[in-house]
């Protein structure tokens, strides 16, 4: 356990340092942009855009530079060229309403899949929920999650007012209000996941009830339904957890921005998209770190769920 | 038609013989030897002609493609007006009541369902049906261009490093590790922002090659792991060691070795990564990070039209669907494609 704790631990490092660079470059490499002219706006005059280049330290060498604004984001000072907000400060504030966002809705495409999933592949109901799952699995590759928000926020936003049209109310503040704005965005999120889920793990159980040990377990006298749970089940869902680490991680470090935007959340991925749109560096950078971390951390414990769920599995790192 | 269903029916050697063209296969059949094969190809059309679902979604698709290639006849012969050409203080004649394109307020008028501003106008007084086909043709053109980028370069990339390992692994592999642990939508947003700013080189800002090139080389990954395991398995196979063994160089072995045995997992991934390209496409421009000004594409009509989800929510849903239909039928086409293909499809339950 300490092997892999080290492990993955040093490679997490080398990856997030990888993704900085990586980023950096990225904006480093554009021709014609300028940050400073970006902050100090179209019409400023040479002189205030030499000065804003000096604040921010644009006129040093790139490596300076990278190093600088390093120390800035792991000291948490860090400010972001628009607002001049501290960026560490506002990943802070809006991640609860990313996590708000994102938890609820993970936790509900993931059991509602693992439901459909199993009915579809016991064929209860017939082939009708099969096809129903088929055809779930490619819709929800074909929309687009923004169009899908759109499309809920016409229908129950404007056209039958059943849900409040944008915006979000702390959950502290008051949670019916919390879950009555999140309603909408949640099912946005989800939705498009659980016919693909459902599908993986359904052609998961299939392959597994051939196998060997459920014919075995079959042979002893298990009951049906624990053969389904305990063997069938709890095998099939080892590729689904690494899929759903996955997702979730890049969801919580702000990949939801699409449906953060349409739907008004002031979460991380709105602030991302933001600065995105701004060509504002430093919020992009810690974004990407901030993903990238929960990339890495989600990775490992799906590999540790691995192994308590195989115990043939060993975690090597 | 019906005949193709009959076994005996298929060009080609039966087991191991090889048979001289014009010779009927059925005959060998007839007397008392193995039933003939038939190639793998030959099988996947066989499967594919009787897959009524993937045939009807396929000439949609192809409906789609031709409607949107048609875009300048319509902005010629009925809409009588180009996509990007500003109309802010015309008036038009709706239903005899004389209304201007675009109101004094700025707001543009809704869908006519006459022959000029069909679909209605955007801010700009420009002709939205027309920017509608207009904008496929973009989103095509892209996924297009996107998707032969990642055959070419996926392919190559899984070939150097499957072939020869060692150092081409050790370069090509990080990079391929880096692109792939970054969501994609992110990483093609950052890109996309970066080059619309200032193009690359001699491109442009707002050429539709650097979408193209952006969603390209985010994907490139999705396509080089697979191929990658694929000539791993392969390079080991009896008729590569025999190839080498008669001295052919690598890259002889590569194209004409290896590369044949590749065809069919290409094929697979030829529609994914056509819809996944057409996807990531309408992120980018819903995110202005894709398709730039004055160029429309289905993402930036739905992202444009969001102003008036509430008054007039054809101006979003109308290129929502079209993505949408686009986008499902060459899922649904590529998902028919691979159950044709897969050698598994004989021999799995039907379920």
């Amino acid at each position: 356990m300490l092997r892999f704790v080290v492990r993955r631990g040093i490679s997490a490092i080398l990856l997030l340092f990888a993704v900085s660079i990586v980023v950096f470059a990225i904006f480093e490499v554009i021709p014609n942009y300028n940050p400073a002219q970006a902050i100090a706006g179209r019409n400023a005059t040479p002189t205030t855009v030499a000065e804003v280049s000096r604040k921010f330290g644009f006129d040093k060498p790139v490596y300076v530079q990278y190093l600088d604004t390093m120390k800035l984001i792991f000291t948490g000072q860090v400010i972001d060229y628009q607002d001049n907000l501290n960026v560490v400060g506002q990943f802070q504030q809006r991640f609860g309403v990313t996590v708000s966002l994102v938890v609820p809705a993970a936790i509900f495409w993931l059991l509602a899949a693992i439901a459909l999933g199993s009915v579809s592949a016991l064929r209860i109901g017939g082939t009708l929920v099969d096809r129903g799952v088929m055809a779930a699995a490619i819709l929800g590759v074909s929309v687009p999650v923004f169009l899908l928000a759109a499309v809920l926020l016409y229908l129950f936003a404007f056209k039958l007012a059943w849900f409040p049209n944008t915006g979000y109310t702390p959950f502290l503040q008051d949670p019916t209000q919390w879950a009555y704005h999140l309603i909408l965005p949640w099912f946005a999120i989800a939705v498009l996941s659980v016919g693909f889920y459902s599908r993986v793990l359904r052609s998961n159980l299939l392959d597994m009830v051939n196998q060997d040990f459920v014919r075995t377990a079959k042979a002893k006298g298990l009951p049906a339904r624990q053969v389904f749970v305990k063997h069938v089940l709890r095998n099939s869902l080892l590729p689904i957890i690494t899929m759903f680490g996955l997702d979730f991680a890049t969801l919580l470090g702000g990949a939801a921005l699409v449906t953060e935007t349409v739907f008004n959340l002031p979460g991380v991925g709105q602030y991302e998209a933001a600065a995105i749109g701004n060509l504002d560096v430093p919020p992009i950078l810690v974004g990407a770190l901030f993903t990238a971390f929960f990339v890495v951390l989600f990775s490992a414990l799906s590999d540790i769920v691995y192994a308590v769920l195989d115990p043939r599995i060993r975690l090597t790192g | 038609m019906a005949d193709d269903l009959l076994p005996h029916q298929g060009a080609g050697g039966a087991e191991g013989i090889i048979v001289a063209p014009g010779e009927r296969a059925a005959d060998q059949w007839e007397a008392g030897r193995h039933p003939p094969a038939i190639g793998p190809w030959r099988l996947a059309a066989r499967r594919l002609r009787r897959d009524k679902v993937t045939l009807a979604f396929f000439g949609l698709f192809l409906v789609l493609v031709v409607v949107c290639l048609l875009a300048p006849v319509y902005a010629n012969h009925i809409a009588g007006i180009s996509p990007n050409a500003n109309n802010i203080t015309g008036t038009i004649d709706v239903g005899g009541v004389q209304t201007s394109v675009v109101s004094p307020d700025g707001v543009p008028v809704g869908p006519t369902w006459g022959s000029h501003y069909l679909l209605g106008a955007d801010e700009n007084g420009r002709d939205l049906a027309v920017r509608l086909l207009y904008g496929g043709r973009t989103s095509l053109l892209i996924g297009a261009v996107a998707t032969a980028i990642i055959i070419v370069f996926g392919t190559l990339v899984g070939l150097l490093t499957g072939y020869f390992r060692g150092i081409a692994d050790m370069i090509l592999r990080p990079v391929m590790e880096l692109i792939w642990s970054f969501p994609v939508v992110i990483l093609g947003v950052a890109l996309g922002t970066a080059l619309a700013f200032g193009g690359i080189g001699p491109i442009k800002g707002n050429s539709l090659f650097i979408p193209s090139l952006i969603i390209g080389v985010v994907y490139i990954p999705y396509l080089g792991k697979p191929i990658r395991a694929e000539v791993l398995r392969l390079r080991s196979q009896d008729f590569v060691e025999a190839a080498k063994v008669q001295g052919m160089a690598p890259w002889r072995i590569m194209i004409s070795e290896i590369l044949p045995n590749l065809t069919s997992t290409i094929t697979v991934f030829v529609p994914m990564m056509l819809a996944y390209s057409i996807l990531l496409e309408s992120y980018l421009s819903f995110l202005g990070a894709g398709v730039q000004a004055p160029n429309a594409s289905w993402g930036t009509l739905i992202s444009d039209g969001l102003t008036y989800i509430q008054t007039t929510p054809t101006f979003s849903l109308i290129p929502g669907a079209m993505l949408v239909l686009t986008v499902l039928s060459i899922n649904v086409v590529g998902d028919g494609v691979r159950d044709a293909l897969d050698p598994r499809a004989q021999v799995r339950v039907r379920t």
